[in-house]
């Protein structure tokens, strides 16, 4: 049975939602730790291009996720060394990850420009993806879609029900706190940062295995950034992640759908391009409007280097 | 933990200027080992990376043409950072500047007025500033983060660009490549040295060097931004209004790069393409950081980053290497120097 138009257009949303996600989700554990790493454009595409070089040599999209992933740790702990045991400026040790990021990534990848995968097969979920209308859009995806959903809920639960959690977000919140009471605020944050390198890592790794099963120079596009944006939209609260990623995903597939659809826009394709960075800048602008939910919700250590002895 | 640091009873006046160096030096030595994990020979890249891009004439000019839209990026993204106002859209503002200057070579193609060139010139400062204006303005009315906004509006930038040469403003005889027509001469920069490509945008870089060391060092408001950006609460009690200097950071920093976008495009470009900037606007940043936010720095870093892509451009000639290169070396180098920094503040001490 052909997906109706709906179905089809949900389907895509979800697919174009979940690198962010993922990247988002890693990037909100490592800043309720009290770091901001701006690095997240140039793990992305470390994550993206190790990913892809693997899974051409191996043929196995698995391992290709699993270099994807170390990659990113790789990535996330050049930036803790910088801004953790060096406490240089966070802000800079991140531009400085994403300038390196991206570089690399296009050295690395130069031999594997134009080269593509093969498009990993989709996992239905079994009975679920019967259901008319929904099926198709929510139960016939590649594996790392059910991951994103899963990683979601599982840090969720970490970061409000788990004992751990609230160790976590006691050392974004009060670090010389969370150290006079015997916690080893350093080495917390280096475990979140290289978290979120982890999953930045398979963010891009989705993109260049599952999504577009190819690797050109600068195919993350921005969407690291969107990703840092997104944790700020969703004021540091993980169903929100979510809601935002969908909510650009949508944007970014909006210019396929109606480039695909044959209706006579009068429109340059450059316009509908730069929908989801319009975007972006219209949901920064919404939610940071209110000056209180950005500060009532924003780790209060965020961006502020920690010295063990001071 | 083998290394700890221990705080300096103060930061180190020696180790401020000891620090960039430290950071090229480790730069070139993982440089080098890179080389070596390639299988090429170190040695043989050293040179060809980085001494043979200036072994003459020609390419010293060539070293000059590059550092000039990075120095002219890199101080007026000095002028924010100093400030705080972290302006990571200078890459954007460079490339609306070229739209706003090119837009007026295209307009008067057939005028032989010796105004056209600084007209251009103007015009390119003035789109930088409006494109940096909309982060500043967005920071000081809505409170949105000027990072992200900034390079949202790079992303958008690079669009319009791409809309402009491949639609409105495409050459009509042009066979249908993605540029426009050429600019005519009184729309170019001159020459400065015969034989060589360096041209008066050199000039303009070293006047914007010399009104930057004025602004940041004799100024009561470069004085306000330093204060706001180091002691934002000090700032906050002397009565520096954060708003302004959102605004100066920003406009600073936007005329700056739309001025180097002029300088591109009335220089070594010559039209209008996609290909403008090989992202002299990110590559400013650490130029900014390298120089420590100083002009005279500046001057010094921006001849090495030009240098970086000099290089880059030899090492794919002469050892096959990815154009890239340059941008692993940029990006090596500002970690090195983030990281060496420590020591301003701090010394190692060793643990058993």
């Amino acid at each position: 049975m052909q997906p109706s138009l709906l179905s089809s257009i949900l389907f895509a949303t979800i697919v174009a939602g979940t690198p962010l996600i993922i990247t988002a989700v890693g990037e909100l554990v490592t800043e309720k730790s009290g770091v901001l790493n701006l690095g997240a454009e140039g793990i992305m595409s470390m994550g993206a291009v190790a990913a892809f070089a693997v899974t051409v040599h191996t043929g196995n999209p698995i391992l290709g996720i699993l270099a994807g992933m170390v990659a990113g740790m790789g990535m996330g702990l050049i930036f803790a060394v910088a801004a953790l045991t060096f406490m240089a400026n966070q802000v800079a040790s991140g531009l400085a990850l994403s300038i390196f990021g991206v570089g690399l990534s296009a050295f690395i990848g130069k031999p594997y420009e134009s080269q593509t995968l093969p498009s990993v097969a989709a996992w239905n979920v079994p009975g679920l993806h019967k259901i008319p209308l929904l099926g198709h859009a929510f139960f016939e995806h590649q594996g790392l879609v059910y991951f994103s959903w899963a990683l979601l809920g599982a840090v969720a639960w970490f970061l409000y029900r788990s004992r751990l959690g609230l160790v976590l977000r006691a050392v974004g919140e009060a670090p010389v706190a969370a150290h006079s009471v015997g916690y080893n605020v350093v080495r917390i944050r280096y475990v979140a940062v290289i978290f979120g390198g982890a999953m930045a890592g398979i963010g891009g790794a989705f993109l260049s295995v599952f999504y577009t099963p190819l690797w050109v120079e600068g195919m993350v596009a921005g969407r690291g950034w969107i990703a840092l944006a997104l944790v700020v939209f969703a004021t540091w609260r993980p169903a929100r992640v979510m809601v935002g990623a969908y909510l650009f995903g949508g944007c970014m597939i909006t210019q396929m759908f109606v480039q695909g659809s044959g209706i006579q826009l009068n429109i340059p394709s450059q316009f509908l391009s730069a929908l989801p960075y319009a975007a972006t800048i219209i949901v920064l602008v919404i939610i940071s409007h209110n000056k209180n939910t950005i500060r009532l919700n924003s780790p209060a250590s965020l961006g502020q280097p920690f010295s063990p002895e001071a | 933990m083998w290394l700890k640091f221990e705080q300096r009873p103060e930061p180190s006046r020696l180790m401020r200027y000891l620090s960039p160096l430290l950071a090229v030096g480790l730069m070139v030595a993982s440089g080098m080992l890179l080389f070596h994990l390639l299988g090429k020979s170190p040695v043989e890249g050293f040179k060809v990376f980085f001494l043979n891009p200036i072994q003459d004439k020609y390419g010293i000019a060539e070293l000059f043409l590059k550092a000039t839209p990075l120095i002219l990026c890199a101080v007026g993204l000095a002028v924010g950072f100093r400030g705080n106002i972290w302006n990571i859209g200078a890459e954007g503002q460079l490339l609306i500047g070229a739209l706003a200057g090119g837009g007026l070579a295209l307009h008067f193609h057939d005028t032989s007025s010796l105004l056209l060139l600084p007209a251009m010139i103007i015009a390119g400062a003035l789109g930088g500033m409006f494109w940096a204006a909309i982060p500043a303005w967005l920071k000081t009315r809505f409170n949105a983060n000027e990072i992200l906004t900034s390079l949202m509006l790079v992303y958008i930038a690079e669009l319009i660009v791409s809309w402009l040469v491949h639609g409105p403003w495409m050459d009509p005889d042009g066979f249908n490549f993605p540029q426009t027509r050429l600019f005519q001469a009184k729309a170019t920069m001159p020459i400065l040295v015969a034989g060589t490509r360096v041209n008066a945008g050199l000039l303009i870089a070293i006047g914007a060097l010399i009104a930057g060391w004025i602004f940041m060092n004799r100024s009561f408001m470069g004085y306000q931004m330093k204060v706001a950006g180091q002691a934002e609460n000090a700032g906050r009690y002397a009565g520096f209004s954060a708003r302004r200097t959102v605004w100066i950071g920003m406009l600073v920093g936007g005329a700056m790069a739309g001025i180097a976008g002029v300088a591109e495009i009335a220089g070594p470009v010559g039209q209008i393409t996609e290909h403008i900037s090989p992202g002299y606007g990110f590559a400013a940043m650490i130029v900014a950081f390298v120089g420590r936010l100083d002009p005279i720095g500046i001057f010094f870093s921006g001849l090495l980053m030009a240098l970086l892509y000099l290089g880059g451009e030899q090492a794919q000639q002469y050892l096959a290497l990815p154009y890239s290169i340059s941008k692993v070396f940029q990006g090596l180098l500002l970690f090195f120097l983030l990281c060496s920094d420590v020591f301003i503040t701090h010394r190692i001490r060793w643990k058993k």
